[in-house]
C-alpha cells in the first residue's frame, strides 16, 4: 500500500487566544496520491480552520491527534517548511502586498523552495521561462507578474494568482480555501480549468467550498460534510449534488444559526 | 555650554570679503549668540535634545589635516552613477579628490570664490531664505559659512551629470564641527540634480555637521536634490534644504536618513510663483539609539501650486523617529494642492515614531490633505509569504523593504535607489537571503 498524501487522524484544534472553543472535534480524512476530495459544510463548521492548520497558521493549537504529510507529522514543520515540502494553500482572501512585485515574490519562493531542496538558485532567465509555461497552463496574463502581489486584482484575478502560484511552485497537496467564492461563471472555469490541468497521479486536492458548484468543475473523487467540527458524512461525488438539493438541514443544521463563524 | 559656539579664531578670517557678506555672518553671530543652541523648550526641537553633544570638543574644519586618496572614497562610490564630484574631508575642500568636470554650462564654486567672482549672482541671494533664524543653529551656520559650493545653471541649461558634494568625517583626530553654506542657482527653465552624500570613514568617528543648503529654482527650472545620509552612529547631522520656487519651477527634494546617532532634517520649500510643484520624498531608517528628526516648513506664497510630502520611517531598537509637517498658506496661496502623509513602521516595542502635522492656511480655497499612521508589519502578509516558502525573516525584510520601496520608486536616479535599498537592507534585521531587485 502506498504512503496516503495527507493523512489526518483525530485532530481536535482550539483557537489560542479562545481555547474554550474547539472548533475541530476529532477529523479523520486520508488523501492518496492523485485524489480530489471536497469539504462541504456550513458557515462556522471548521472549514477555513482546518484549511488553515494544515498550511500551519499559528494562532491554532493542535490538542489532540495528528497530520501527517506524505508519512511525516507536520506539527514540526512551520508555514514555510510545509509550503517548501509541498503543501499549497489557495487563500481564500488573497492579501494585497503593496511594494513587492508578483515577480520578485514568486522569484524568492522558487529559490527558497530549491534552497530548502539543496538545489542551485535558478538562474533569470530559466525562471522567466518557467513562470511563461505555467503562466500559459493556467491561463494568467504574464503581464499580471508585473503587477504588485494582489494589488488592485480583481476577485477573480486573485484567485486565478493563486492557483498559477501553485503551480510555479510545483506543490503536491492543494487546499483551495473557498476559491469559488465571489468568482462569476467564466473566472470559476479558468480557476477550475487551471487546477485540472495540475491533476495527475501524483499530486492531491483538497477543496474547501460552502457550494456544489466548483465540484461540477472539478470533479472530486471523494465528498466530505464538515458540521460542528467533525466529519459526518462522506461519500463519493453525487454527495455533493444530494447537499445542493436539500441543504444542511438533514444534517441537523439551521444555516440561520450556526456555530460562531471562524474565519 | 559646548565648543561649537566659541568665535572662530582670526586665523580662519583669512579672506578679503566684500562688506555685505561680512555683515550677513556678524548679523549671524550676533543671532547665533543671543539665541544659544536650541533647547527642547523650543517647540520645534521639543524631542530632540542637543545636550547629547555637551561634553565633545569639536575643532573648525583645516585644509589637508587628513590627507585621504580617492582608493579611500572608492567604496562610498555610487556604482553606475557618474557623477562631478565636490570633496569635503573633515568640512575641509579637497581639490585633489574632487572632479567638477562635464556639467558645463553650469558654474560649480566655492563658496568663497564665489562671492569675489559671482558676488552679482549671490548678493541678494544668500541668505535671502533664511531671513529671520528661528534657532541659533541656522544663525551659527550663517556666521561661520565654513565654505560650501555654489551651482550657478544658466537659463535653458540641463545638467545631466549629477553634482555630488560628498562630506566625509575621517574620525581622527580631534572631532571637527563644520557649517557649510551651499547654494544652488538654477536659470529659467534648467534642470539640475545635486546629491549631498554624507558618510564617515569609520564606525565611531564623531562629526558635527550643521549644513545650509539654499535653492532658488527659477520660472520652470527642475532641480532634483538628494540627501543621503550615512554618517556614523557618533555623529551629529544638522542639515536645512530651503528653497525658493519661481512659477512653474519644480524641486524635488529626497532625504535617506540612516546613519547617525542624532539627526535633524529641515526641508522649507517657498512656493514664490504660481503653478510651481515641489515634492518632498524622505524615508529614515532607525536603530539602536538613534535619533531622526525631520521638519518640514512648506509655504504656498503664490496661487494654484503643489506641494506632497511623502514621508516614512522604520524604527527599530530604541530608536525614535519625529516628522513635523508644517504648512503654510498665505493669504495669495488660493488654489492650493497640498497633500502631506507621513507613515511609520515600528519593528520593536521600544522604538518609538511621532507624527506632527502642523496647517497654518490664510486663504480660503485651498485643499489640503494630510495623514499619519504608525504601524507594524502585517502578520496577515507574513504569513501568505510563508505559506509560499519564505522563511519568517525574508517575509518580514520584503515587508518592511516593500513599505518603503514607493520612496525609491519617487527617486529618478535609479543608481540611487539601488544604492540605497541596499543600505537599507543590510539595516534591518535578519535580512540575510533578501534580493531585492530596485
Amino acid at each position: 500500500m502506498t504512503t496516503p498524501l495527507l493523512e489526518i487522524r483525530d485532530l481536535h484544534v482550539r483557537l489560542e487566544e479562545q481555547p474554550e472553543i474547539e472548533i475541530l472535534r476529532g477529523i479523520n480524512l486520508t488523501i492518496q496520491p492523485g485524489e480530489v476530495h471536497s469539504i462541504m459544510g456550513p458557515n462556522g463548521s471548521g472549514k477555513s480552520t482546518l484549511a488553515q492548520v494544515l498550511s500551519g497558521k499559528e494562532d491554532y493549537e493542535i490538542t489532540q491527534g495528528e497530520i501527517l504529510f506524505n508519512g511525516e507529522d507536520l506539527a514540526d514543520m512551520d508555514a514555510d517548511e510545509r509550503a517548501n515540502a509541498g503543501v499549497f494553500l489557495a487563500f481564500q482572501y488573497p492579501v494585497e502586498i503593496p511594494g513587492v512585485s508578483s515577480m520578485q515574490f514568486l522569484k524568492a519562493a522558487v529559490n527558497a523552495k530549491r534552497a530548502f531542496e539543496g538545489k542551485e538558485e535558478l538562474d533569470a532567465g530559466s525562471l522567466l521561462r518557467h513562470f511563461r509555461a505555467k503562466a500559459e497552463q493556467i491561463n494568467v496574463p504574464f503581464e499580471m507578474l508585473k503587477r504588485n502581489v494582489n494589488e488592485g486584482f480583481s476577485g477573480g484575478e486573485k484567485k486565478r494568482f493563486e492557483i498559477f502560484q501553485m503551480a510555479v511552485l510545483d506543490s503536491v497537496l492543494g487546499i483551495l480555501d473557498e476559491s469559488d467564492s465571489g468568482l462569476d461563471i467564466d473566472a470559476l472555469k479558468i480557476v477550475s480549468d487551471g487546477v485540472n490541468s495540475m491533476r495527475d497521479g501524483n499530486r492531491g486536492f483538497l477543496l474547501i467550498t460552502h457550494y456544489q458548484r466548483l465540484l461540477s468543475y472539478i470533479v472530486p473523487d471523494r465528498v466530505h460534510v464538515l458540521v460542528k467540527g467533525q466529519i459526518i458524512r462522506s461519500g463519493g461525488k453525487e454527495l455533493a449534488l444530494e447537499l445542493e438539493e436539500h441543504g444542511y438541514a438533514p444534517f441537523g443544521v439551521n444555516e440561520q444559526a450556526t456555530q460562531p463563524a471562524t474565519a | 555650554m559646548t565648543s561649537l559656539l566659541t568665535e572662530p579664531t582670526a586665523a580662519h578670517e583669512g579672506l578679503e570679503l566684500p562688506a555685505w557678506l561680512r555683515d550677513l555672518k556678524e548679523a549671524g553671530a550676533a543671532a547665533a549668540a543671543s539665541l544659544g543652541l536650541p533647547t527642547t523648550k523650543l517647540e520645534s526641537w521639543r524631542f530632540t535634545d542637543l545636550r547629547a553633544i555637551d561634553g565633545i570638543d569639536f575643532a573648525m574644519p583645516a585644509a589637508h589635516q587628513h590627507a585621504l586618496s580617492a582608493a579611500d572614497l572608492q567604496r562610498f562610490a555610487i556604482e553606475d552613477l557618474e557623477v562631478a564630484r565636490a570633496v569635503f574631508v573633515d568640512g575641509a575642500f579637497s581639490e585633489s579628490l574632487s572632479d567638477l568636470s562635464g556639467v558645463g554650462p553650469a558654474q560649480v564654486l566655492l563658496l568663497s570664490d564665489a562671492v569675489q567672482q559671482r558676488e552679482g549672482d549671490l548678493r541678494d541671494k544668500l541668505g535671502s531664505l533664511m531671513l529671520a533664524p528661528e534657532d541659533g543653529l541656522e544663525a551659527l551656520n550663517q556666521s561661520r559659512m565654513d565654505d560650501g559650493i555654489v551651482i550657478i545653471v544658466p537659463d535653458d541649461a540641463v545638467i545631466e551629470r549629477p553634482l555630488e558634494i560628498l562630506s566625509v568625517c575621517t574620525g581622527q583626530g580631534e572631532p571637527v564641527a563644520w557649517h557649510p553654506r551651499h547654494v544652488i542657482v538654477a536659470g529659467k527653465r534648467s534642470q539640475v540634480r545635486v546629491l549631498e552624500h554624507s558618510v564617515s570613514l569609520t564606525d565611531d568617528a564623531v562629526g558635527f555637521t550643521n549644513s545650509v543648503t539654499e535653492v532658488f529654482a527659477d520660472e520652470g527650472a527642475k532641480v532634483e536634490h538628494y540627501f543621503l545620509e550615512r554618517d556614523s552612529r557618533s555623529s551629529f547631522n544638522i542639515s536645512t534644504l530651503a528653497t525658493r520656487q519661481e512659477s512653474g519651477s519644480d524641486v524635488h527634494s529626497h532625504t535617506v536618513l540612516l546613519g547617525g546617532r542624532l539627526v535633524r532634517n529641515n526641508v522649507q520649500p517657498t512656493l514664490n510663483g504660481s503653478k510651481a510643484h515641489c515634492l518632498i520624498n524622505g524615508l529614515y531608517v532607525g536603530d539602536g539609539e538613534q535619533l531622526l528628526d525631520n521638519a518640514m516648513r512648506v509655504r504656498h506664497a503664490a496661487p494654484d501650486c503643489e506641494s506632497r510630502q511623502h514621508y516614512k520611517g522604520i524604527m527599530n531598537g530604541k530608536s525614535r523617529g519625529i516628522f513635523t509637517g508644517r504648512i503654510i498658506v498665505d493669504k495669495a496661496g488660493q488654489q492650493t494642492d497640498a497633500v502631506q502623509s507621513s507613515r511609520a513602521m515600528l519593528l520593536s516595542e521600544s522604538a518609538r515614531a511621532t507624527a506632527r502635522p502642523q496647517l497654518e492656511i490664510y486663504a480660503d480655497d485651498v485643499k489640503c490633505t494630510h495623514g499619519a499612521t504608525t504601524g507594524r508589519v502585517d502578520d496577515d502578509a507574513v504569513f501568505y509569504f510563508m505559506s509560499r516558502g519564505l522563511s519568517e525573516e525574508v517575509a518580514r525584510a520584503m515587508l518592511i523593504y516593500a513599505f518603503a520601496a514607493e520612496g525609491f520608486d519617487r527617486m529618478e536616479l535609479v543608481p540611487v535607489r539601488r544604492l540605497l535599498a541596499r543600505e537599507m537592507i543590510a539595516k534591518l534585521p535578519k535580512a540575510a537571503g533578501l534580493s531585492i531587485e530596485v
